[in-house]
């Protein structure tokens, strides 16, 4: 499957070849589990398994769940009352799948972090991350519509206030928010169509997740050094790397385990921390709540949504050359989805030879800067629209399209390369301590 | 690398989480100390029984409890009454409607407490879950990792926290109330202490019952609170365990890959 040199699988009974003729299945698993993987990969490596836990663990819970939950605004914050009470483990169930949510995007941005900072989105893996990135979106569009389904509180007025982004949008905005609500405003249609939709966005989450790892089969694992496996020759390649299984699966189990640890120890001892009280309240269009905020997930583009009013030189000048269409809340959706696309464009606005950041002194301070940059968003997101934060939201916007938009294309030109490792072998060497598992000690910081 | 990802993301999420809980302007909040607390706290059945009597003495001439199944009353972990207990409870304490009968009768197990009987005053199954305290510092809710979510620390603080200033608005009486967020709540008083007579003697000064029907609250909210401490400390434990073997086997597997490199 991948373009590394590697053994594949051999039918060996007849029953084997017969079955190898019909459907090769089983040499398709056997080459998508024995994938040669570079040896030196780190501890940041861990969360595509996190991440695949999660998906399963979604849609296990989920399904389950949806066995006992009413879709209509009479009845459902009810049944989910019910399903807290009377259904048979069903708290579990249900805090397992709020919880699971946070963890799914707690895994993710750790993971898109780590393609950050190690180039991982480079050629030619740029497929991956624009398959990655739309599987992100996807993530979203389905919390927030799980998000919905409790029809508490912030469930309805959240999505009052997000189905109200697309009605920013001139002309075609409001028809397209009529279309989305199935109504002038949120209610029963929406509560049903969100349902729906939230069953069905998984699976089309998993179908590109399974692109996702098909990409990344085809051009094989990037891995800290950004340096490529050697592939001249079977024996050569076997230097650089090892099979996935079982030197992979059993390090990403352990990593798993340990995380799954930490979060069976929220959502039995703490599991409403992450949730929003006011979600403990029938939804009610006419009492709002004092603060609408997204869940924690949401909050740095939230931060950006917001960041851009109409008093901000940008946003009058963009809507004094276009007379006007792009008013301060037009602009402020835009900025946010813009937020989501700087990053998906990262590959084509990266210039820089050299993948890793590791070897890239100048870069690495920028990266880190984004690092708080998305904390610090994160943060403000969850303030009142106020002063100071709505100026410290709109420099912490800026910094989050200079990196992607100024930084990254200058750094290329500008920054000297530190010397990099000829080969992963050579790496591996060198790291051996703290790559591929031994212990539980992170590899240094870097 | 790794290390510093990870404590930037668990910042991350210390941060962003409690500024979901945003206060309002007076809303202070007390410490108090429950049963329930911790990993290993418990409901206090006999603070619980005590916190029924409350609700129903006090609170139940307007508040309702439309979620709270009566027979759960019978519960393990909960008030843990018998179930003839539950039974005379019922009966004596509330008339539902009857469809069939298309009257009333009394109330039996298998139905719920009633809802509110006034429009204004909210249902309280779920309120000790709908509040929360102690969203600081500088609203990042940190300190609801040590203290709790606060939720009947908030009930517990409302109820002991009226100042006895009152004021009229718009033909309504306010009261003026330290926990309140925005300081002036439309209900009145609803405790001054000794309002109940416990049968065992104990304390009913307005601190005491206050914690009692807080506590009481706190269990119509989260029922299942023991069977989920019980499962999640099972799943630490069982994860735990994983984990080292886990570990252990990682170790032995890469020993051989590693080896080769040792001179």
């Amino acid at each position: 499957m991948a373009g590394i040199p590697h053994d594949h699988y051999e039918p060996k009974t007849s029953g084997e070849k017969w079955l190898n003729r019909r459907l090769p299945i089983v040499g398709l698993l056997y080459d998508t589990i024995m994938i040669p993987t570079p040896k030196n990969l780190n501890w940041m490596w861990i969360w595509g398994i996190v991440l695949t836990f999660c998906l399963v663990l979604q849609i296990v819970t989920g399904i389950v769940l949806a066995m006992h939950y009413t879709p209509h605004v009479d009845e459902a914050f009810a049944s989910v009352e019910h399903i807290m009470r009377n259904v048979n483990g069903g708290h579990m169930l249900r805090y397992l799948h709020m919880n699971g949510a946070s963890l799914f995007f707690f895994a993710v941005y750790l993971h898109i972090f780590r393609g950050l900072y190690y180039g991982s989105y480079k050629a030619p893996r740029e497929i991956t991350w624009i398959i990655g990135m739309l599987i992100y979106l996807l993530m979203m569009g389905t919390a927030f519509m799980g998000y919905v389904l409790p029809w508490g509180q912030m469930s309805f007025w959240g999505a009052t206030v997000i189905t109200g982004l697309f009605g920013a949008i001139p002309l075609i905005g409001e028809p397209i928010q009529t279309w989305l609500l199935g109504g002038p405003a949120v209610d029963n249609a929406t509560l049903n169509r969100f349902f729906s939709l939230h069953y069905l966005l998984p699976f089309v989450i998993a179908a590109l997740v399974a692109v996702h790892i098909w990409a990344f089969h085809t051009t094989g694992n990037n891995n800290p050094t950004g340096v490529e496996v050697r592939r001249t020759s079977k024996a050569e390649a076997e230097k650089d790397t090892v099979s996935f299984w079982p030197y992979f699966v059993i390090k990403d189990l352990f990593a798993l385990a340990v995380i799954l640890a930490v979060f069976f120890a929220i959502v039995g001892f703490m599991p409403n921390y992450l949730g929003h009280p006011d979600n403990y309240i029938e939804a009610n269009a006419l009492a709002t709540p004092a603060h609408i905020v997204p869940e924690w997930y949401f909050l740095p583009f939230y931060a950006i949504l917001r960041a851009f009013t109409s008093d901000v030189w940008v946003v009058q000048f963009a809507s004094f050359i276009t007379g006007g269409i792009i008013d301060a809340k037009f602009f402020g959706v835009l900025a946010m989805f813009g937020a989501i696309a700087v990053m998906a464009l990262a590959p084509w606005l990266d210039t820089s030879m050299v993948r890793s950041g590791r070897y890239r002194p100048m870069f690495k301070w920028w990266f880190w800067l984004l690092a708080v940059d998305f904390v610090l968003l994160m943060w403000l997101g969850a303030r009142p629209a106020e002063e100071p934060y709505a100026t410290y939201s709109l420099i912490a916007s800026t910094y989050w399209f200079a990196y992607f938009l100024v930084i990254l294309p200058l750094l290329g030109v500008i920054e000297k390369p530190l010397p990099m490792p000829e080969t992963i072998e050579e790496d591996f060497e060198a790291h051996k301590a703290t790559t591929g598992g031994t212990t539980t000690v992170a590899s240094p910081a870097e | 690398m790794m290390k510093t990802f990870a404590i930037s993301a668990v910042t991350a999420l210390a941060l962003s989480t409690g500024g979901a809980f945003a206060a309002g302007e007076g809303g202070h909040t007390k410490d108090v100390d429950f049963s329930f607390e911790g990993p290993f706290g418990s409901f206090d059945q006999a603070q619980l029984q005590r916190g029924l009597q409350v609700y129903t003495e006090v609170c139940a001439s307007c508040h309702g409890l439309q979620y709270v199944p009566l027979r759960t009353l019978a519960d393990e972990g909960g008030p843990h009454f018998s179930e003839a207990e539950v039974r005379a409870y019922a009966e004596q304490n509330f008339e539902v409607f009857d469809e069939e009968l298309d009257d009333f009768r009394a109330a039996r197990p298998v139905d719920h407490f009633p809802g509110s009987n006034l429009e204004n005053a909210p249902d309280l199954s779920l309120m000790a879950k709908a509040r929360a305290g102690f969203h600081g510092p500088a609203g990042t809710g940190i300190n609801q990792l040590v203290k709790g979510m606060g939720g009947p620390e908030y009930i517990y603080s409302l109820l002991t926290g009226y100042t006895g200033e009152t004021k009229e608005e718009a033909g309504t009486t306010l009261y003026e109330n330290t926990a309140y967020p925005g300081t002036w709540i439309g209900m009145a008083p609803p405790l001054y202490g000794e309002d109940v007579e416990y049968a065992d003697g104990h304390a009913n000064d307005l601190s005491a019952i206050s914690k009692d029907v807080a506590a009481f609250l706190m269990w119509t909210a989260e029922p299942k609170m023991m069977d989920r401490k019980q499962a999640g400390l099972t799943g630490v434990i069982f994860l735990t365990l994983l984990s080292v073997l886990l570990y252990l086997t990682n170790k032995r597997i890469w020993k051989p890959i590693k080896k080769k490199y040792e001179s």
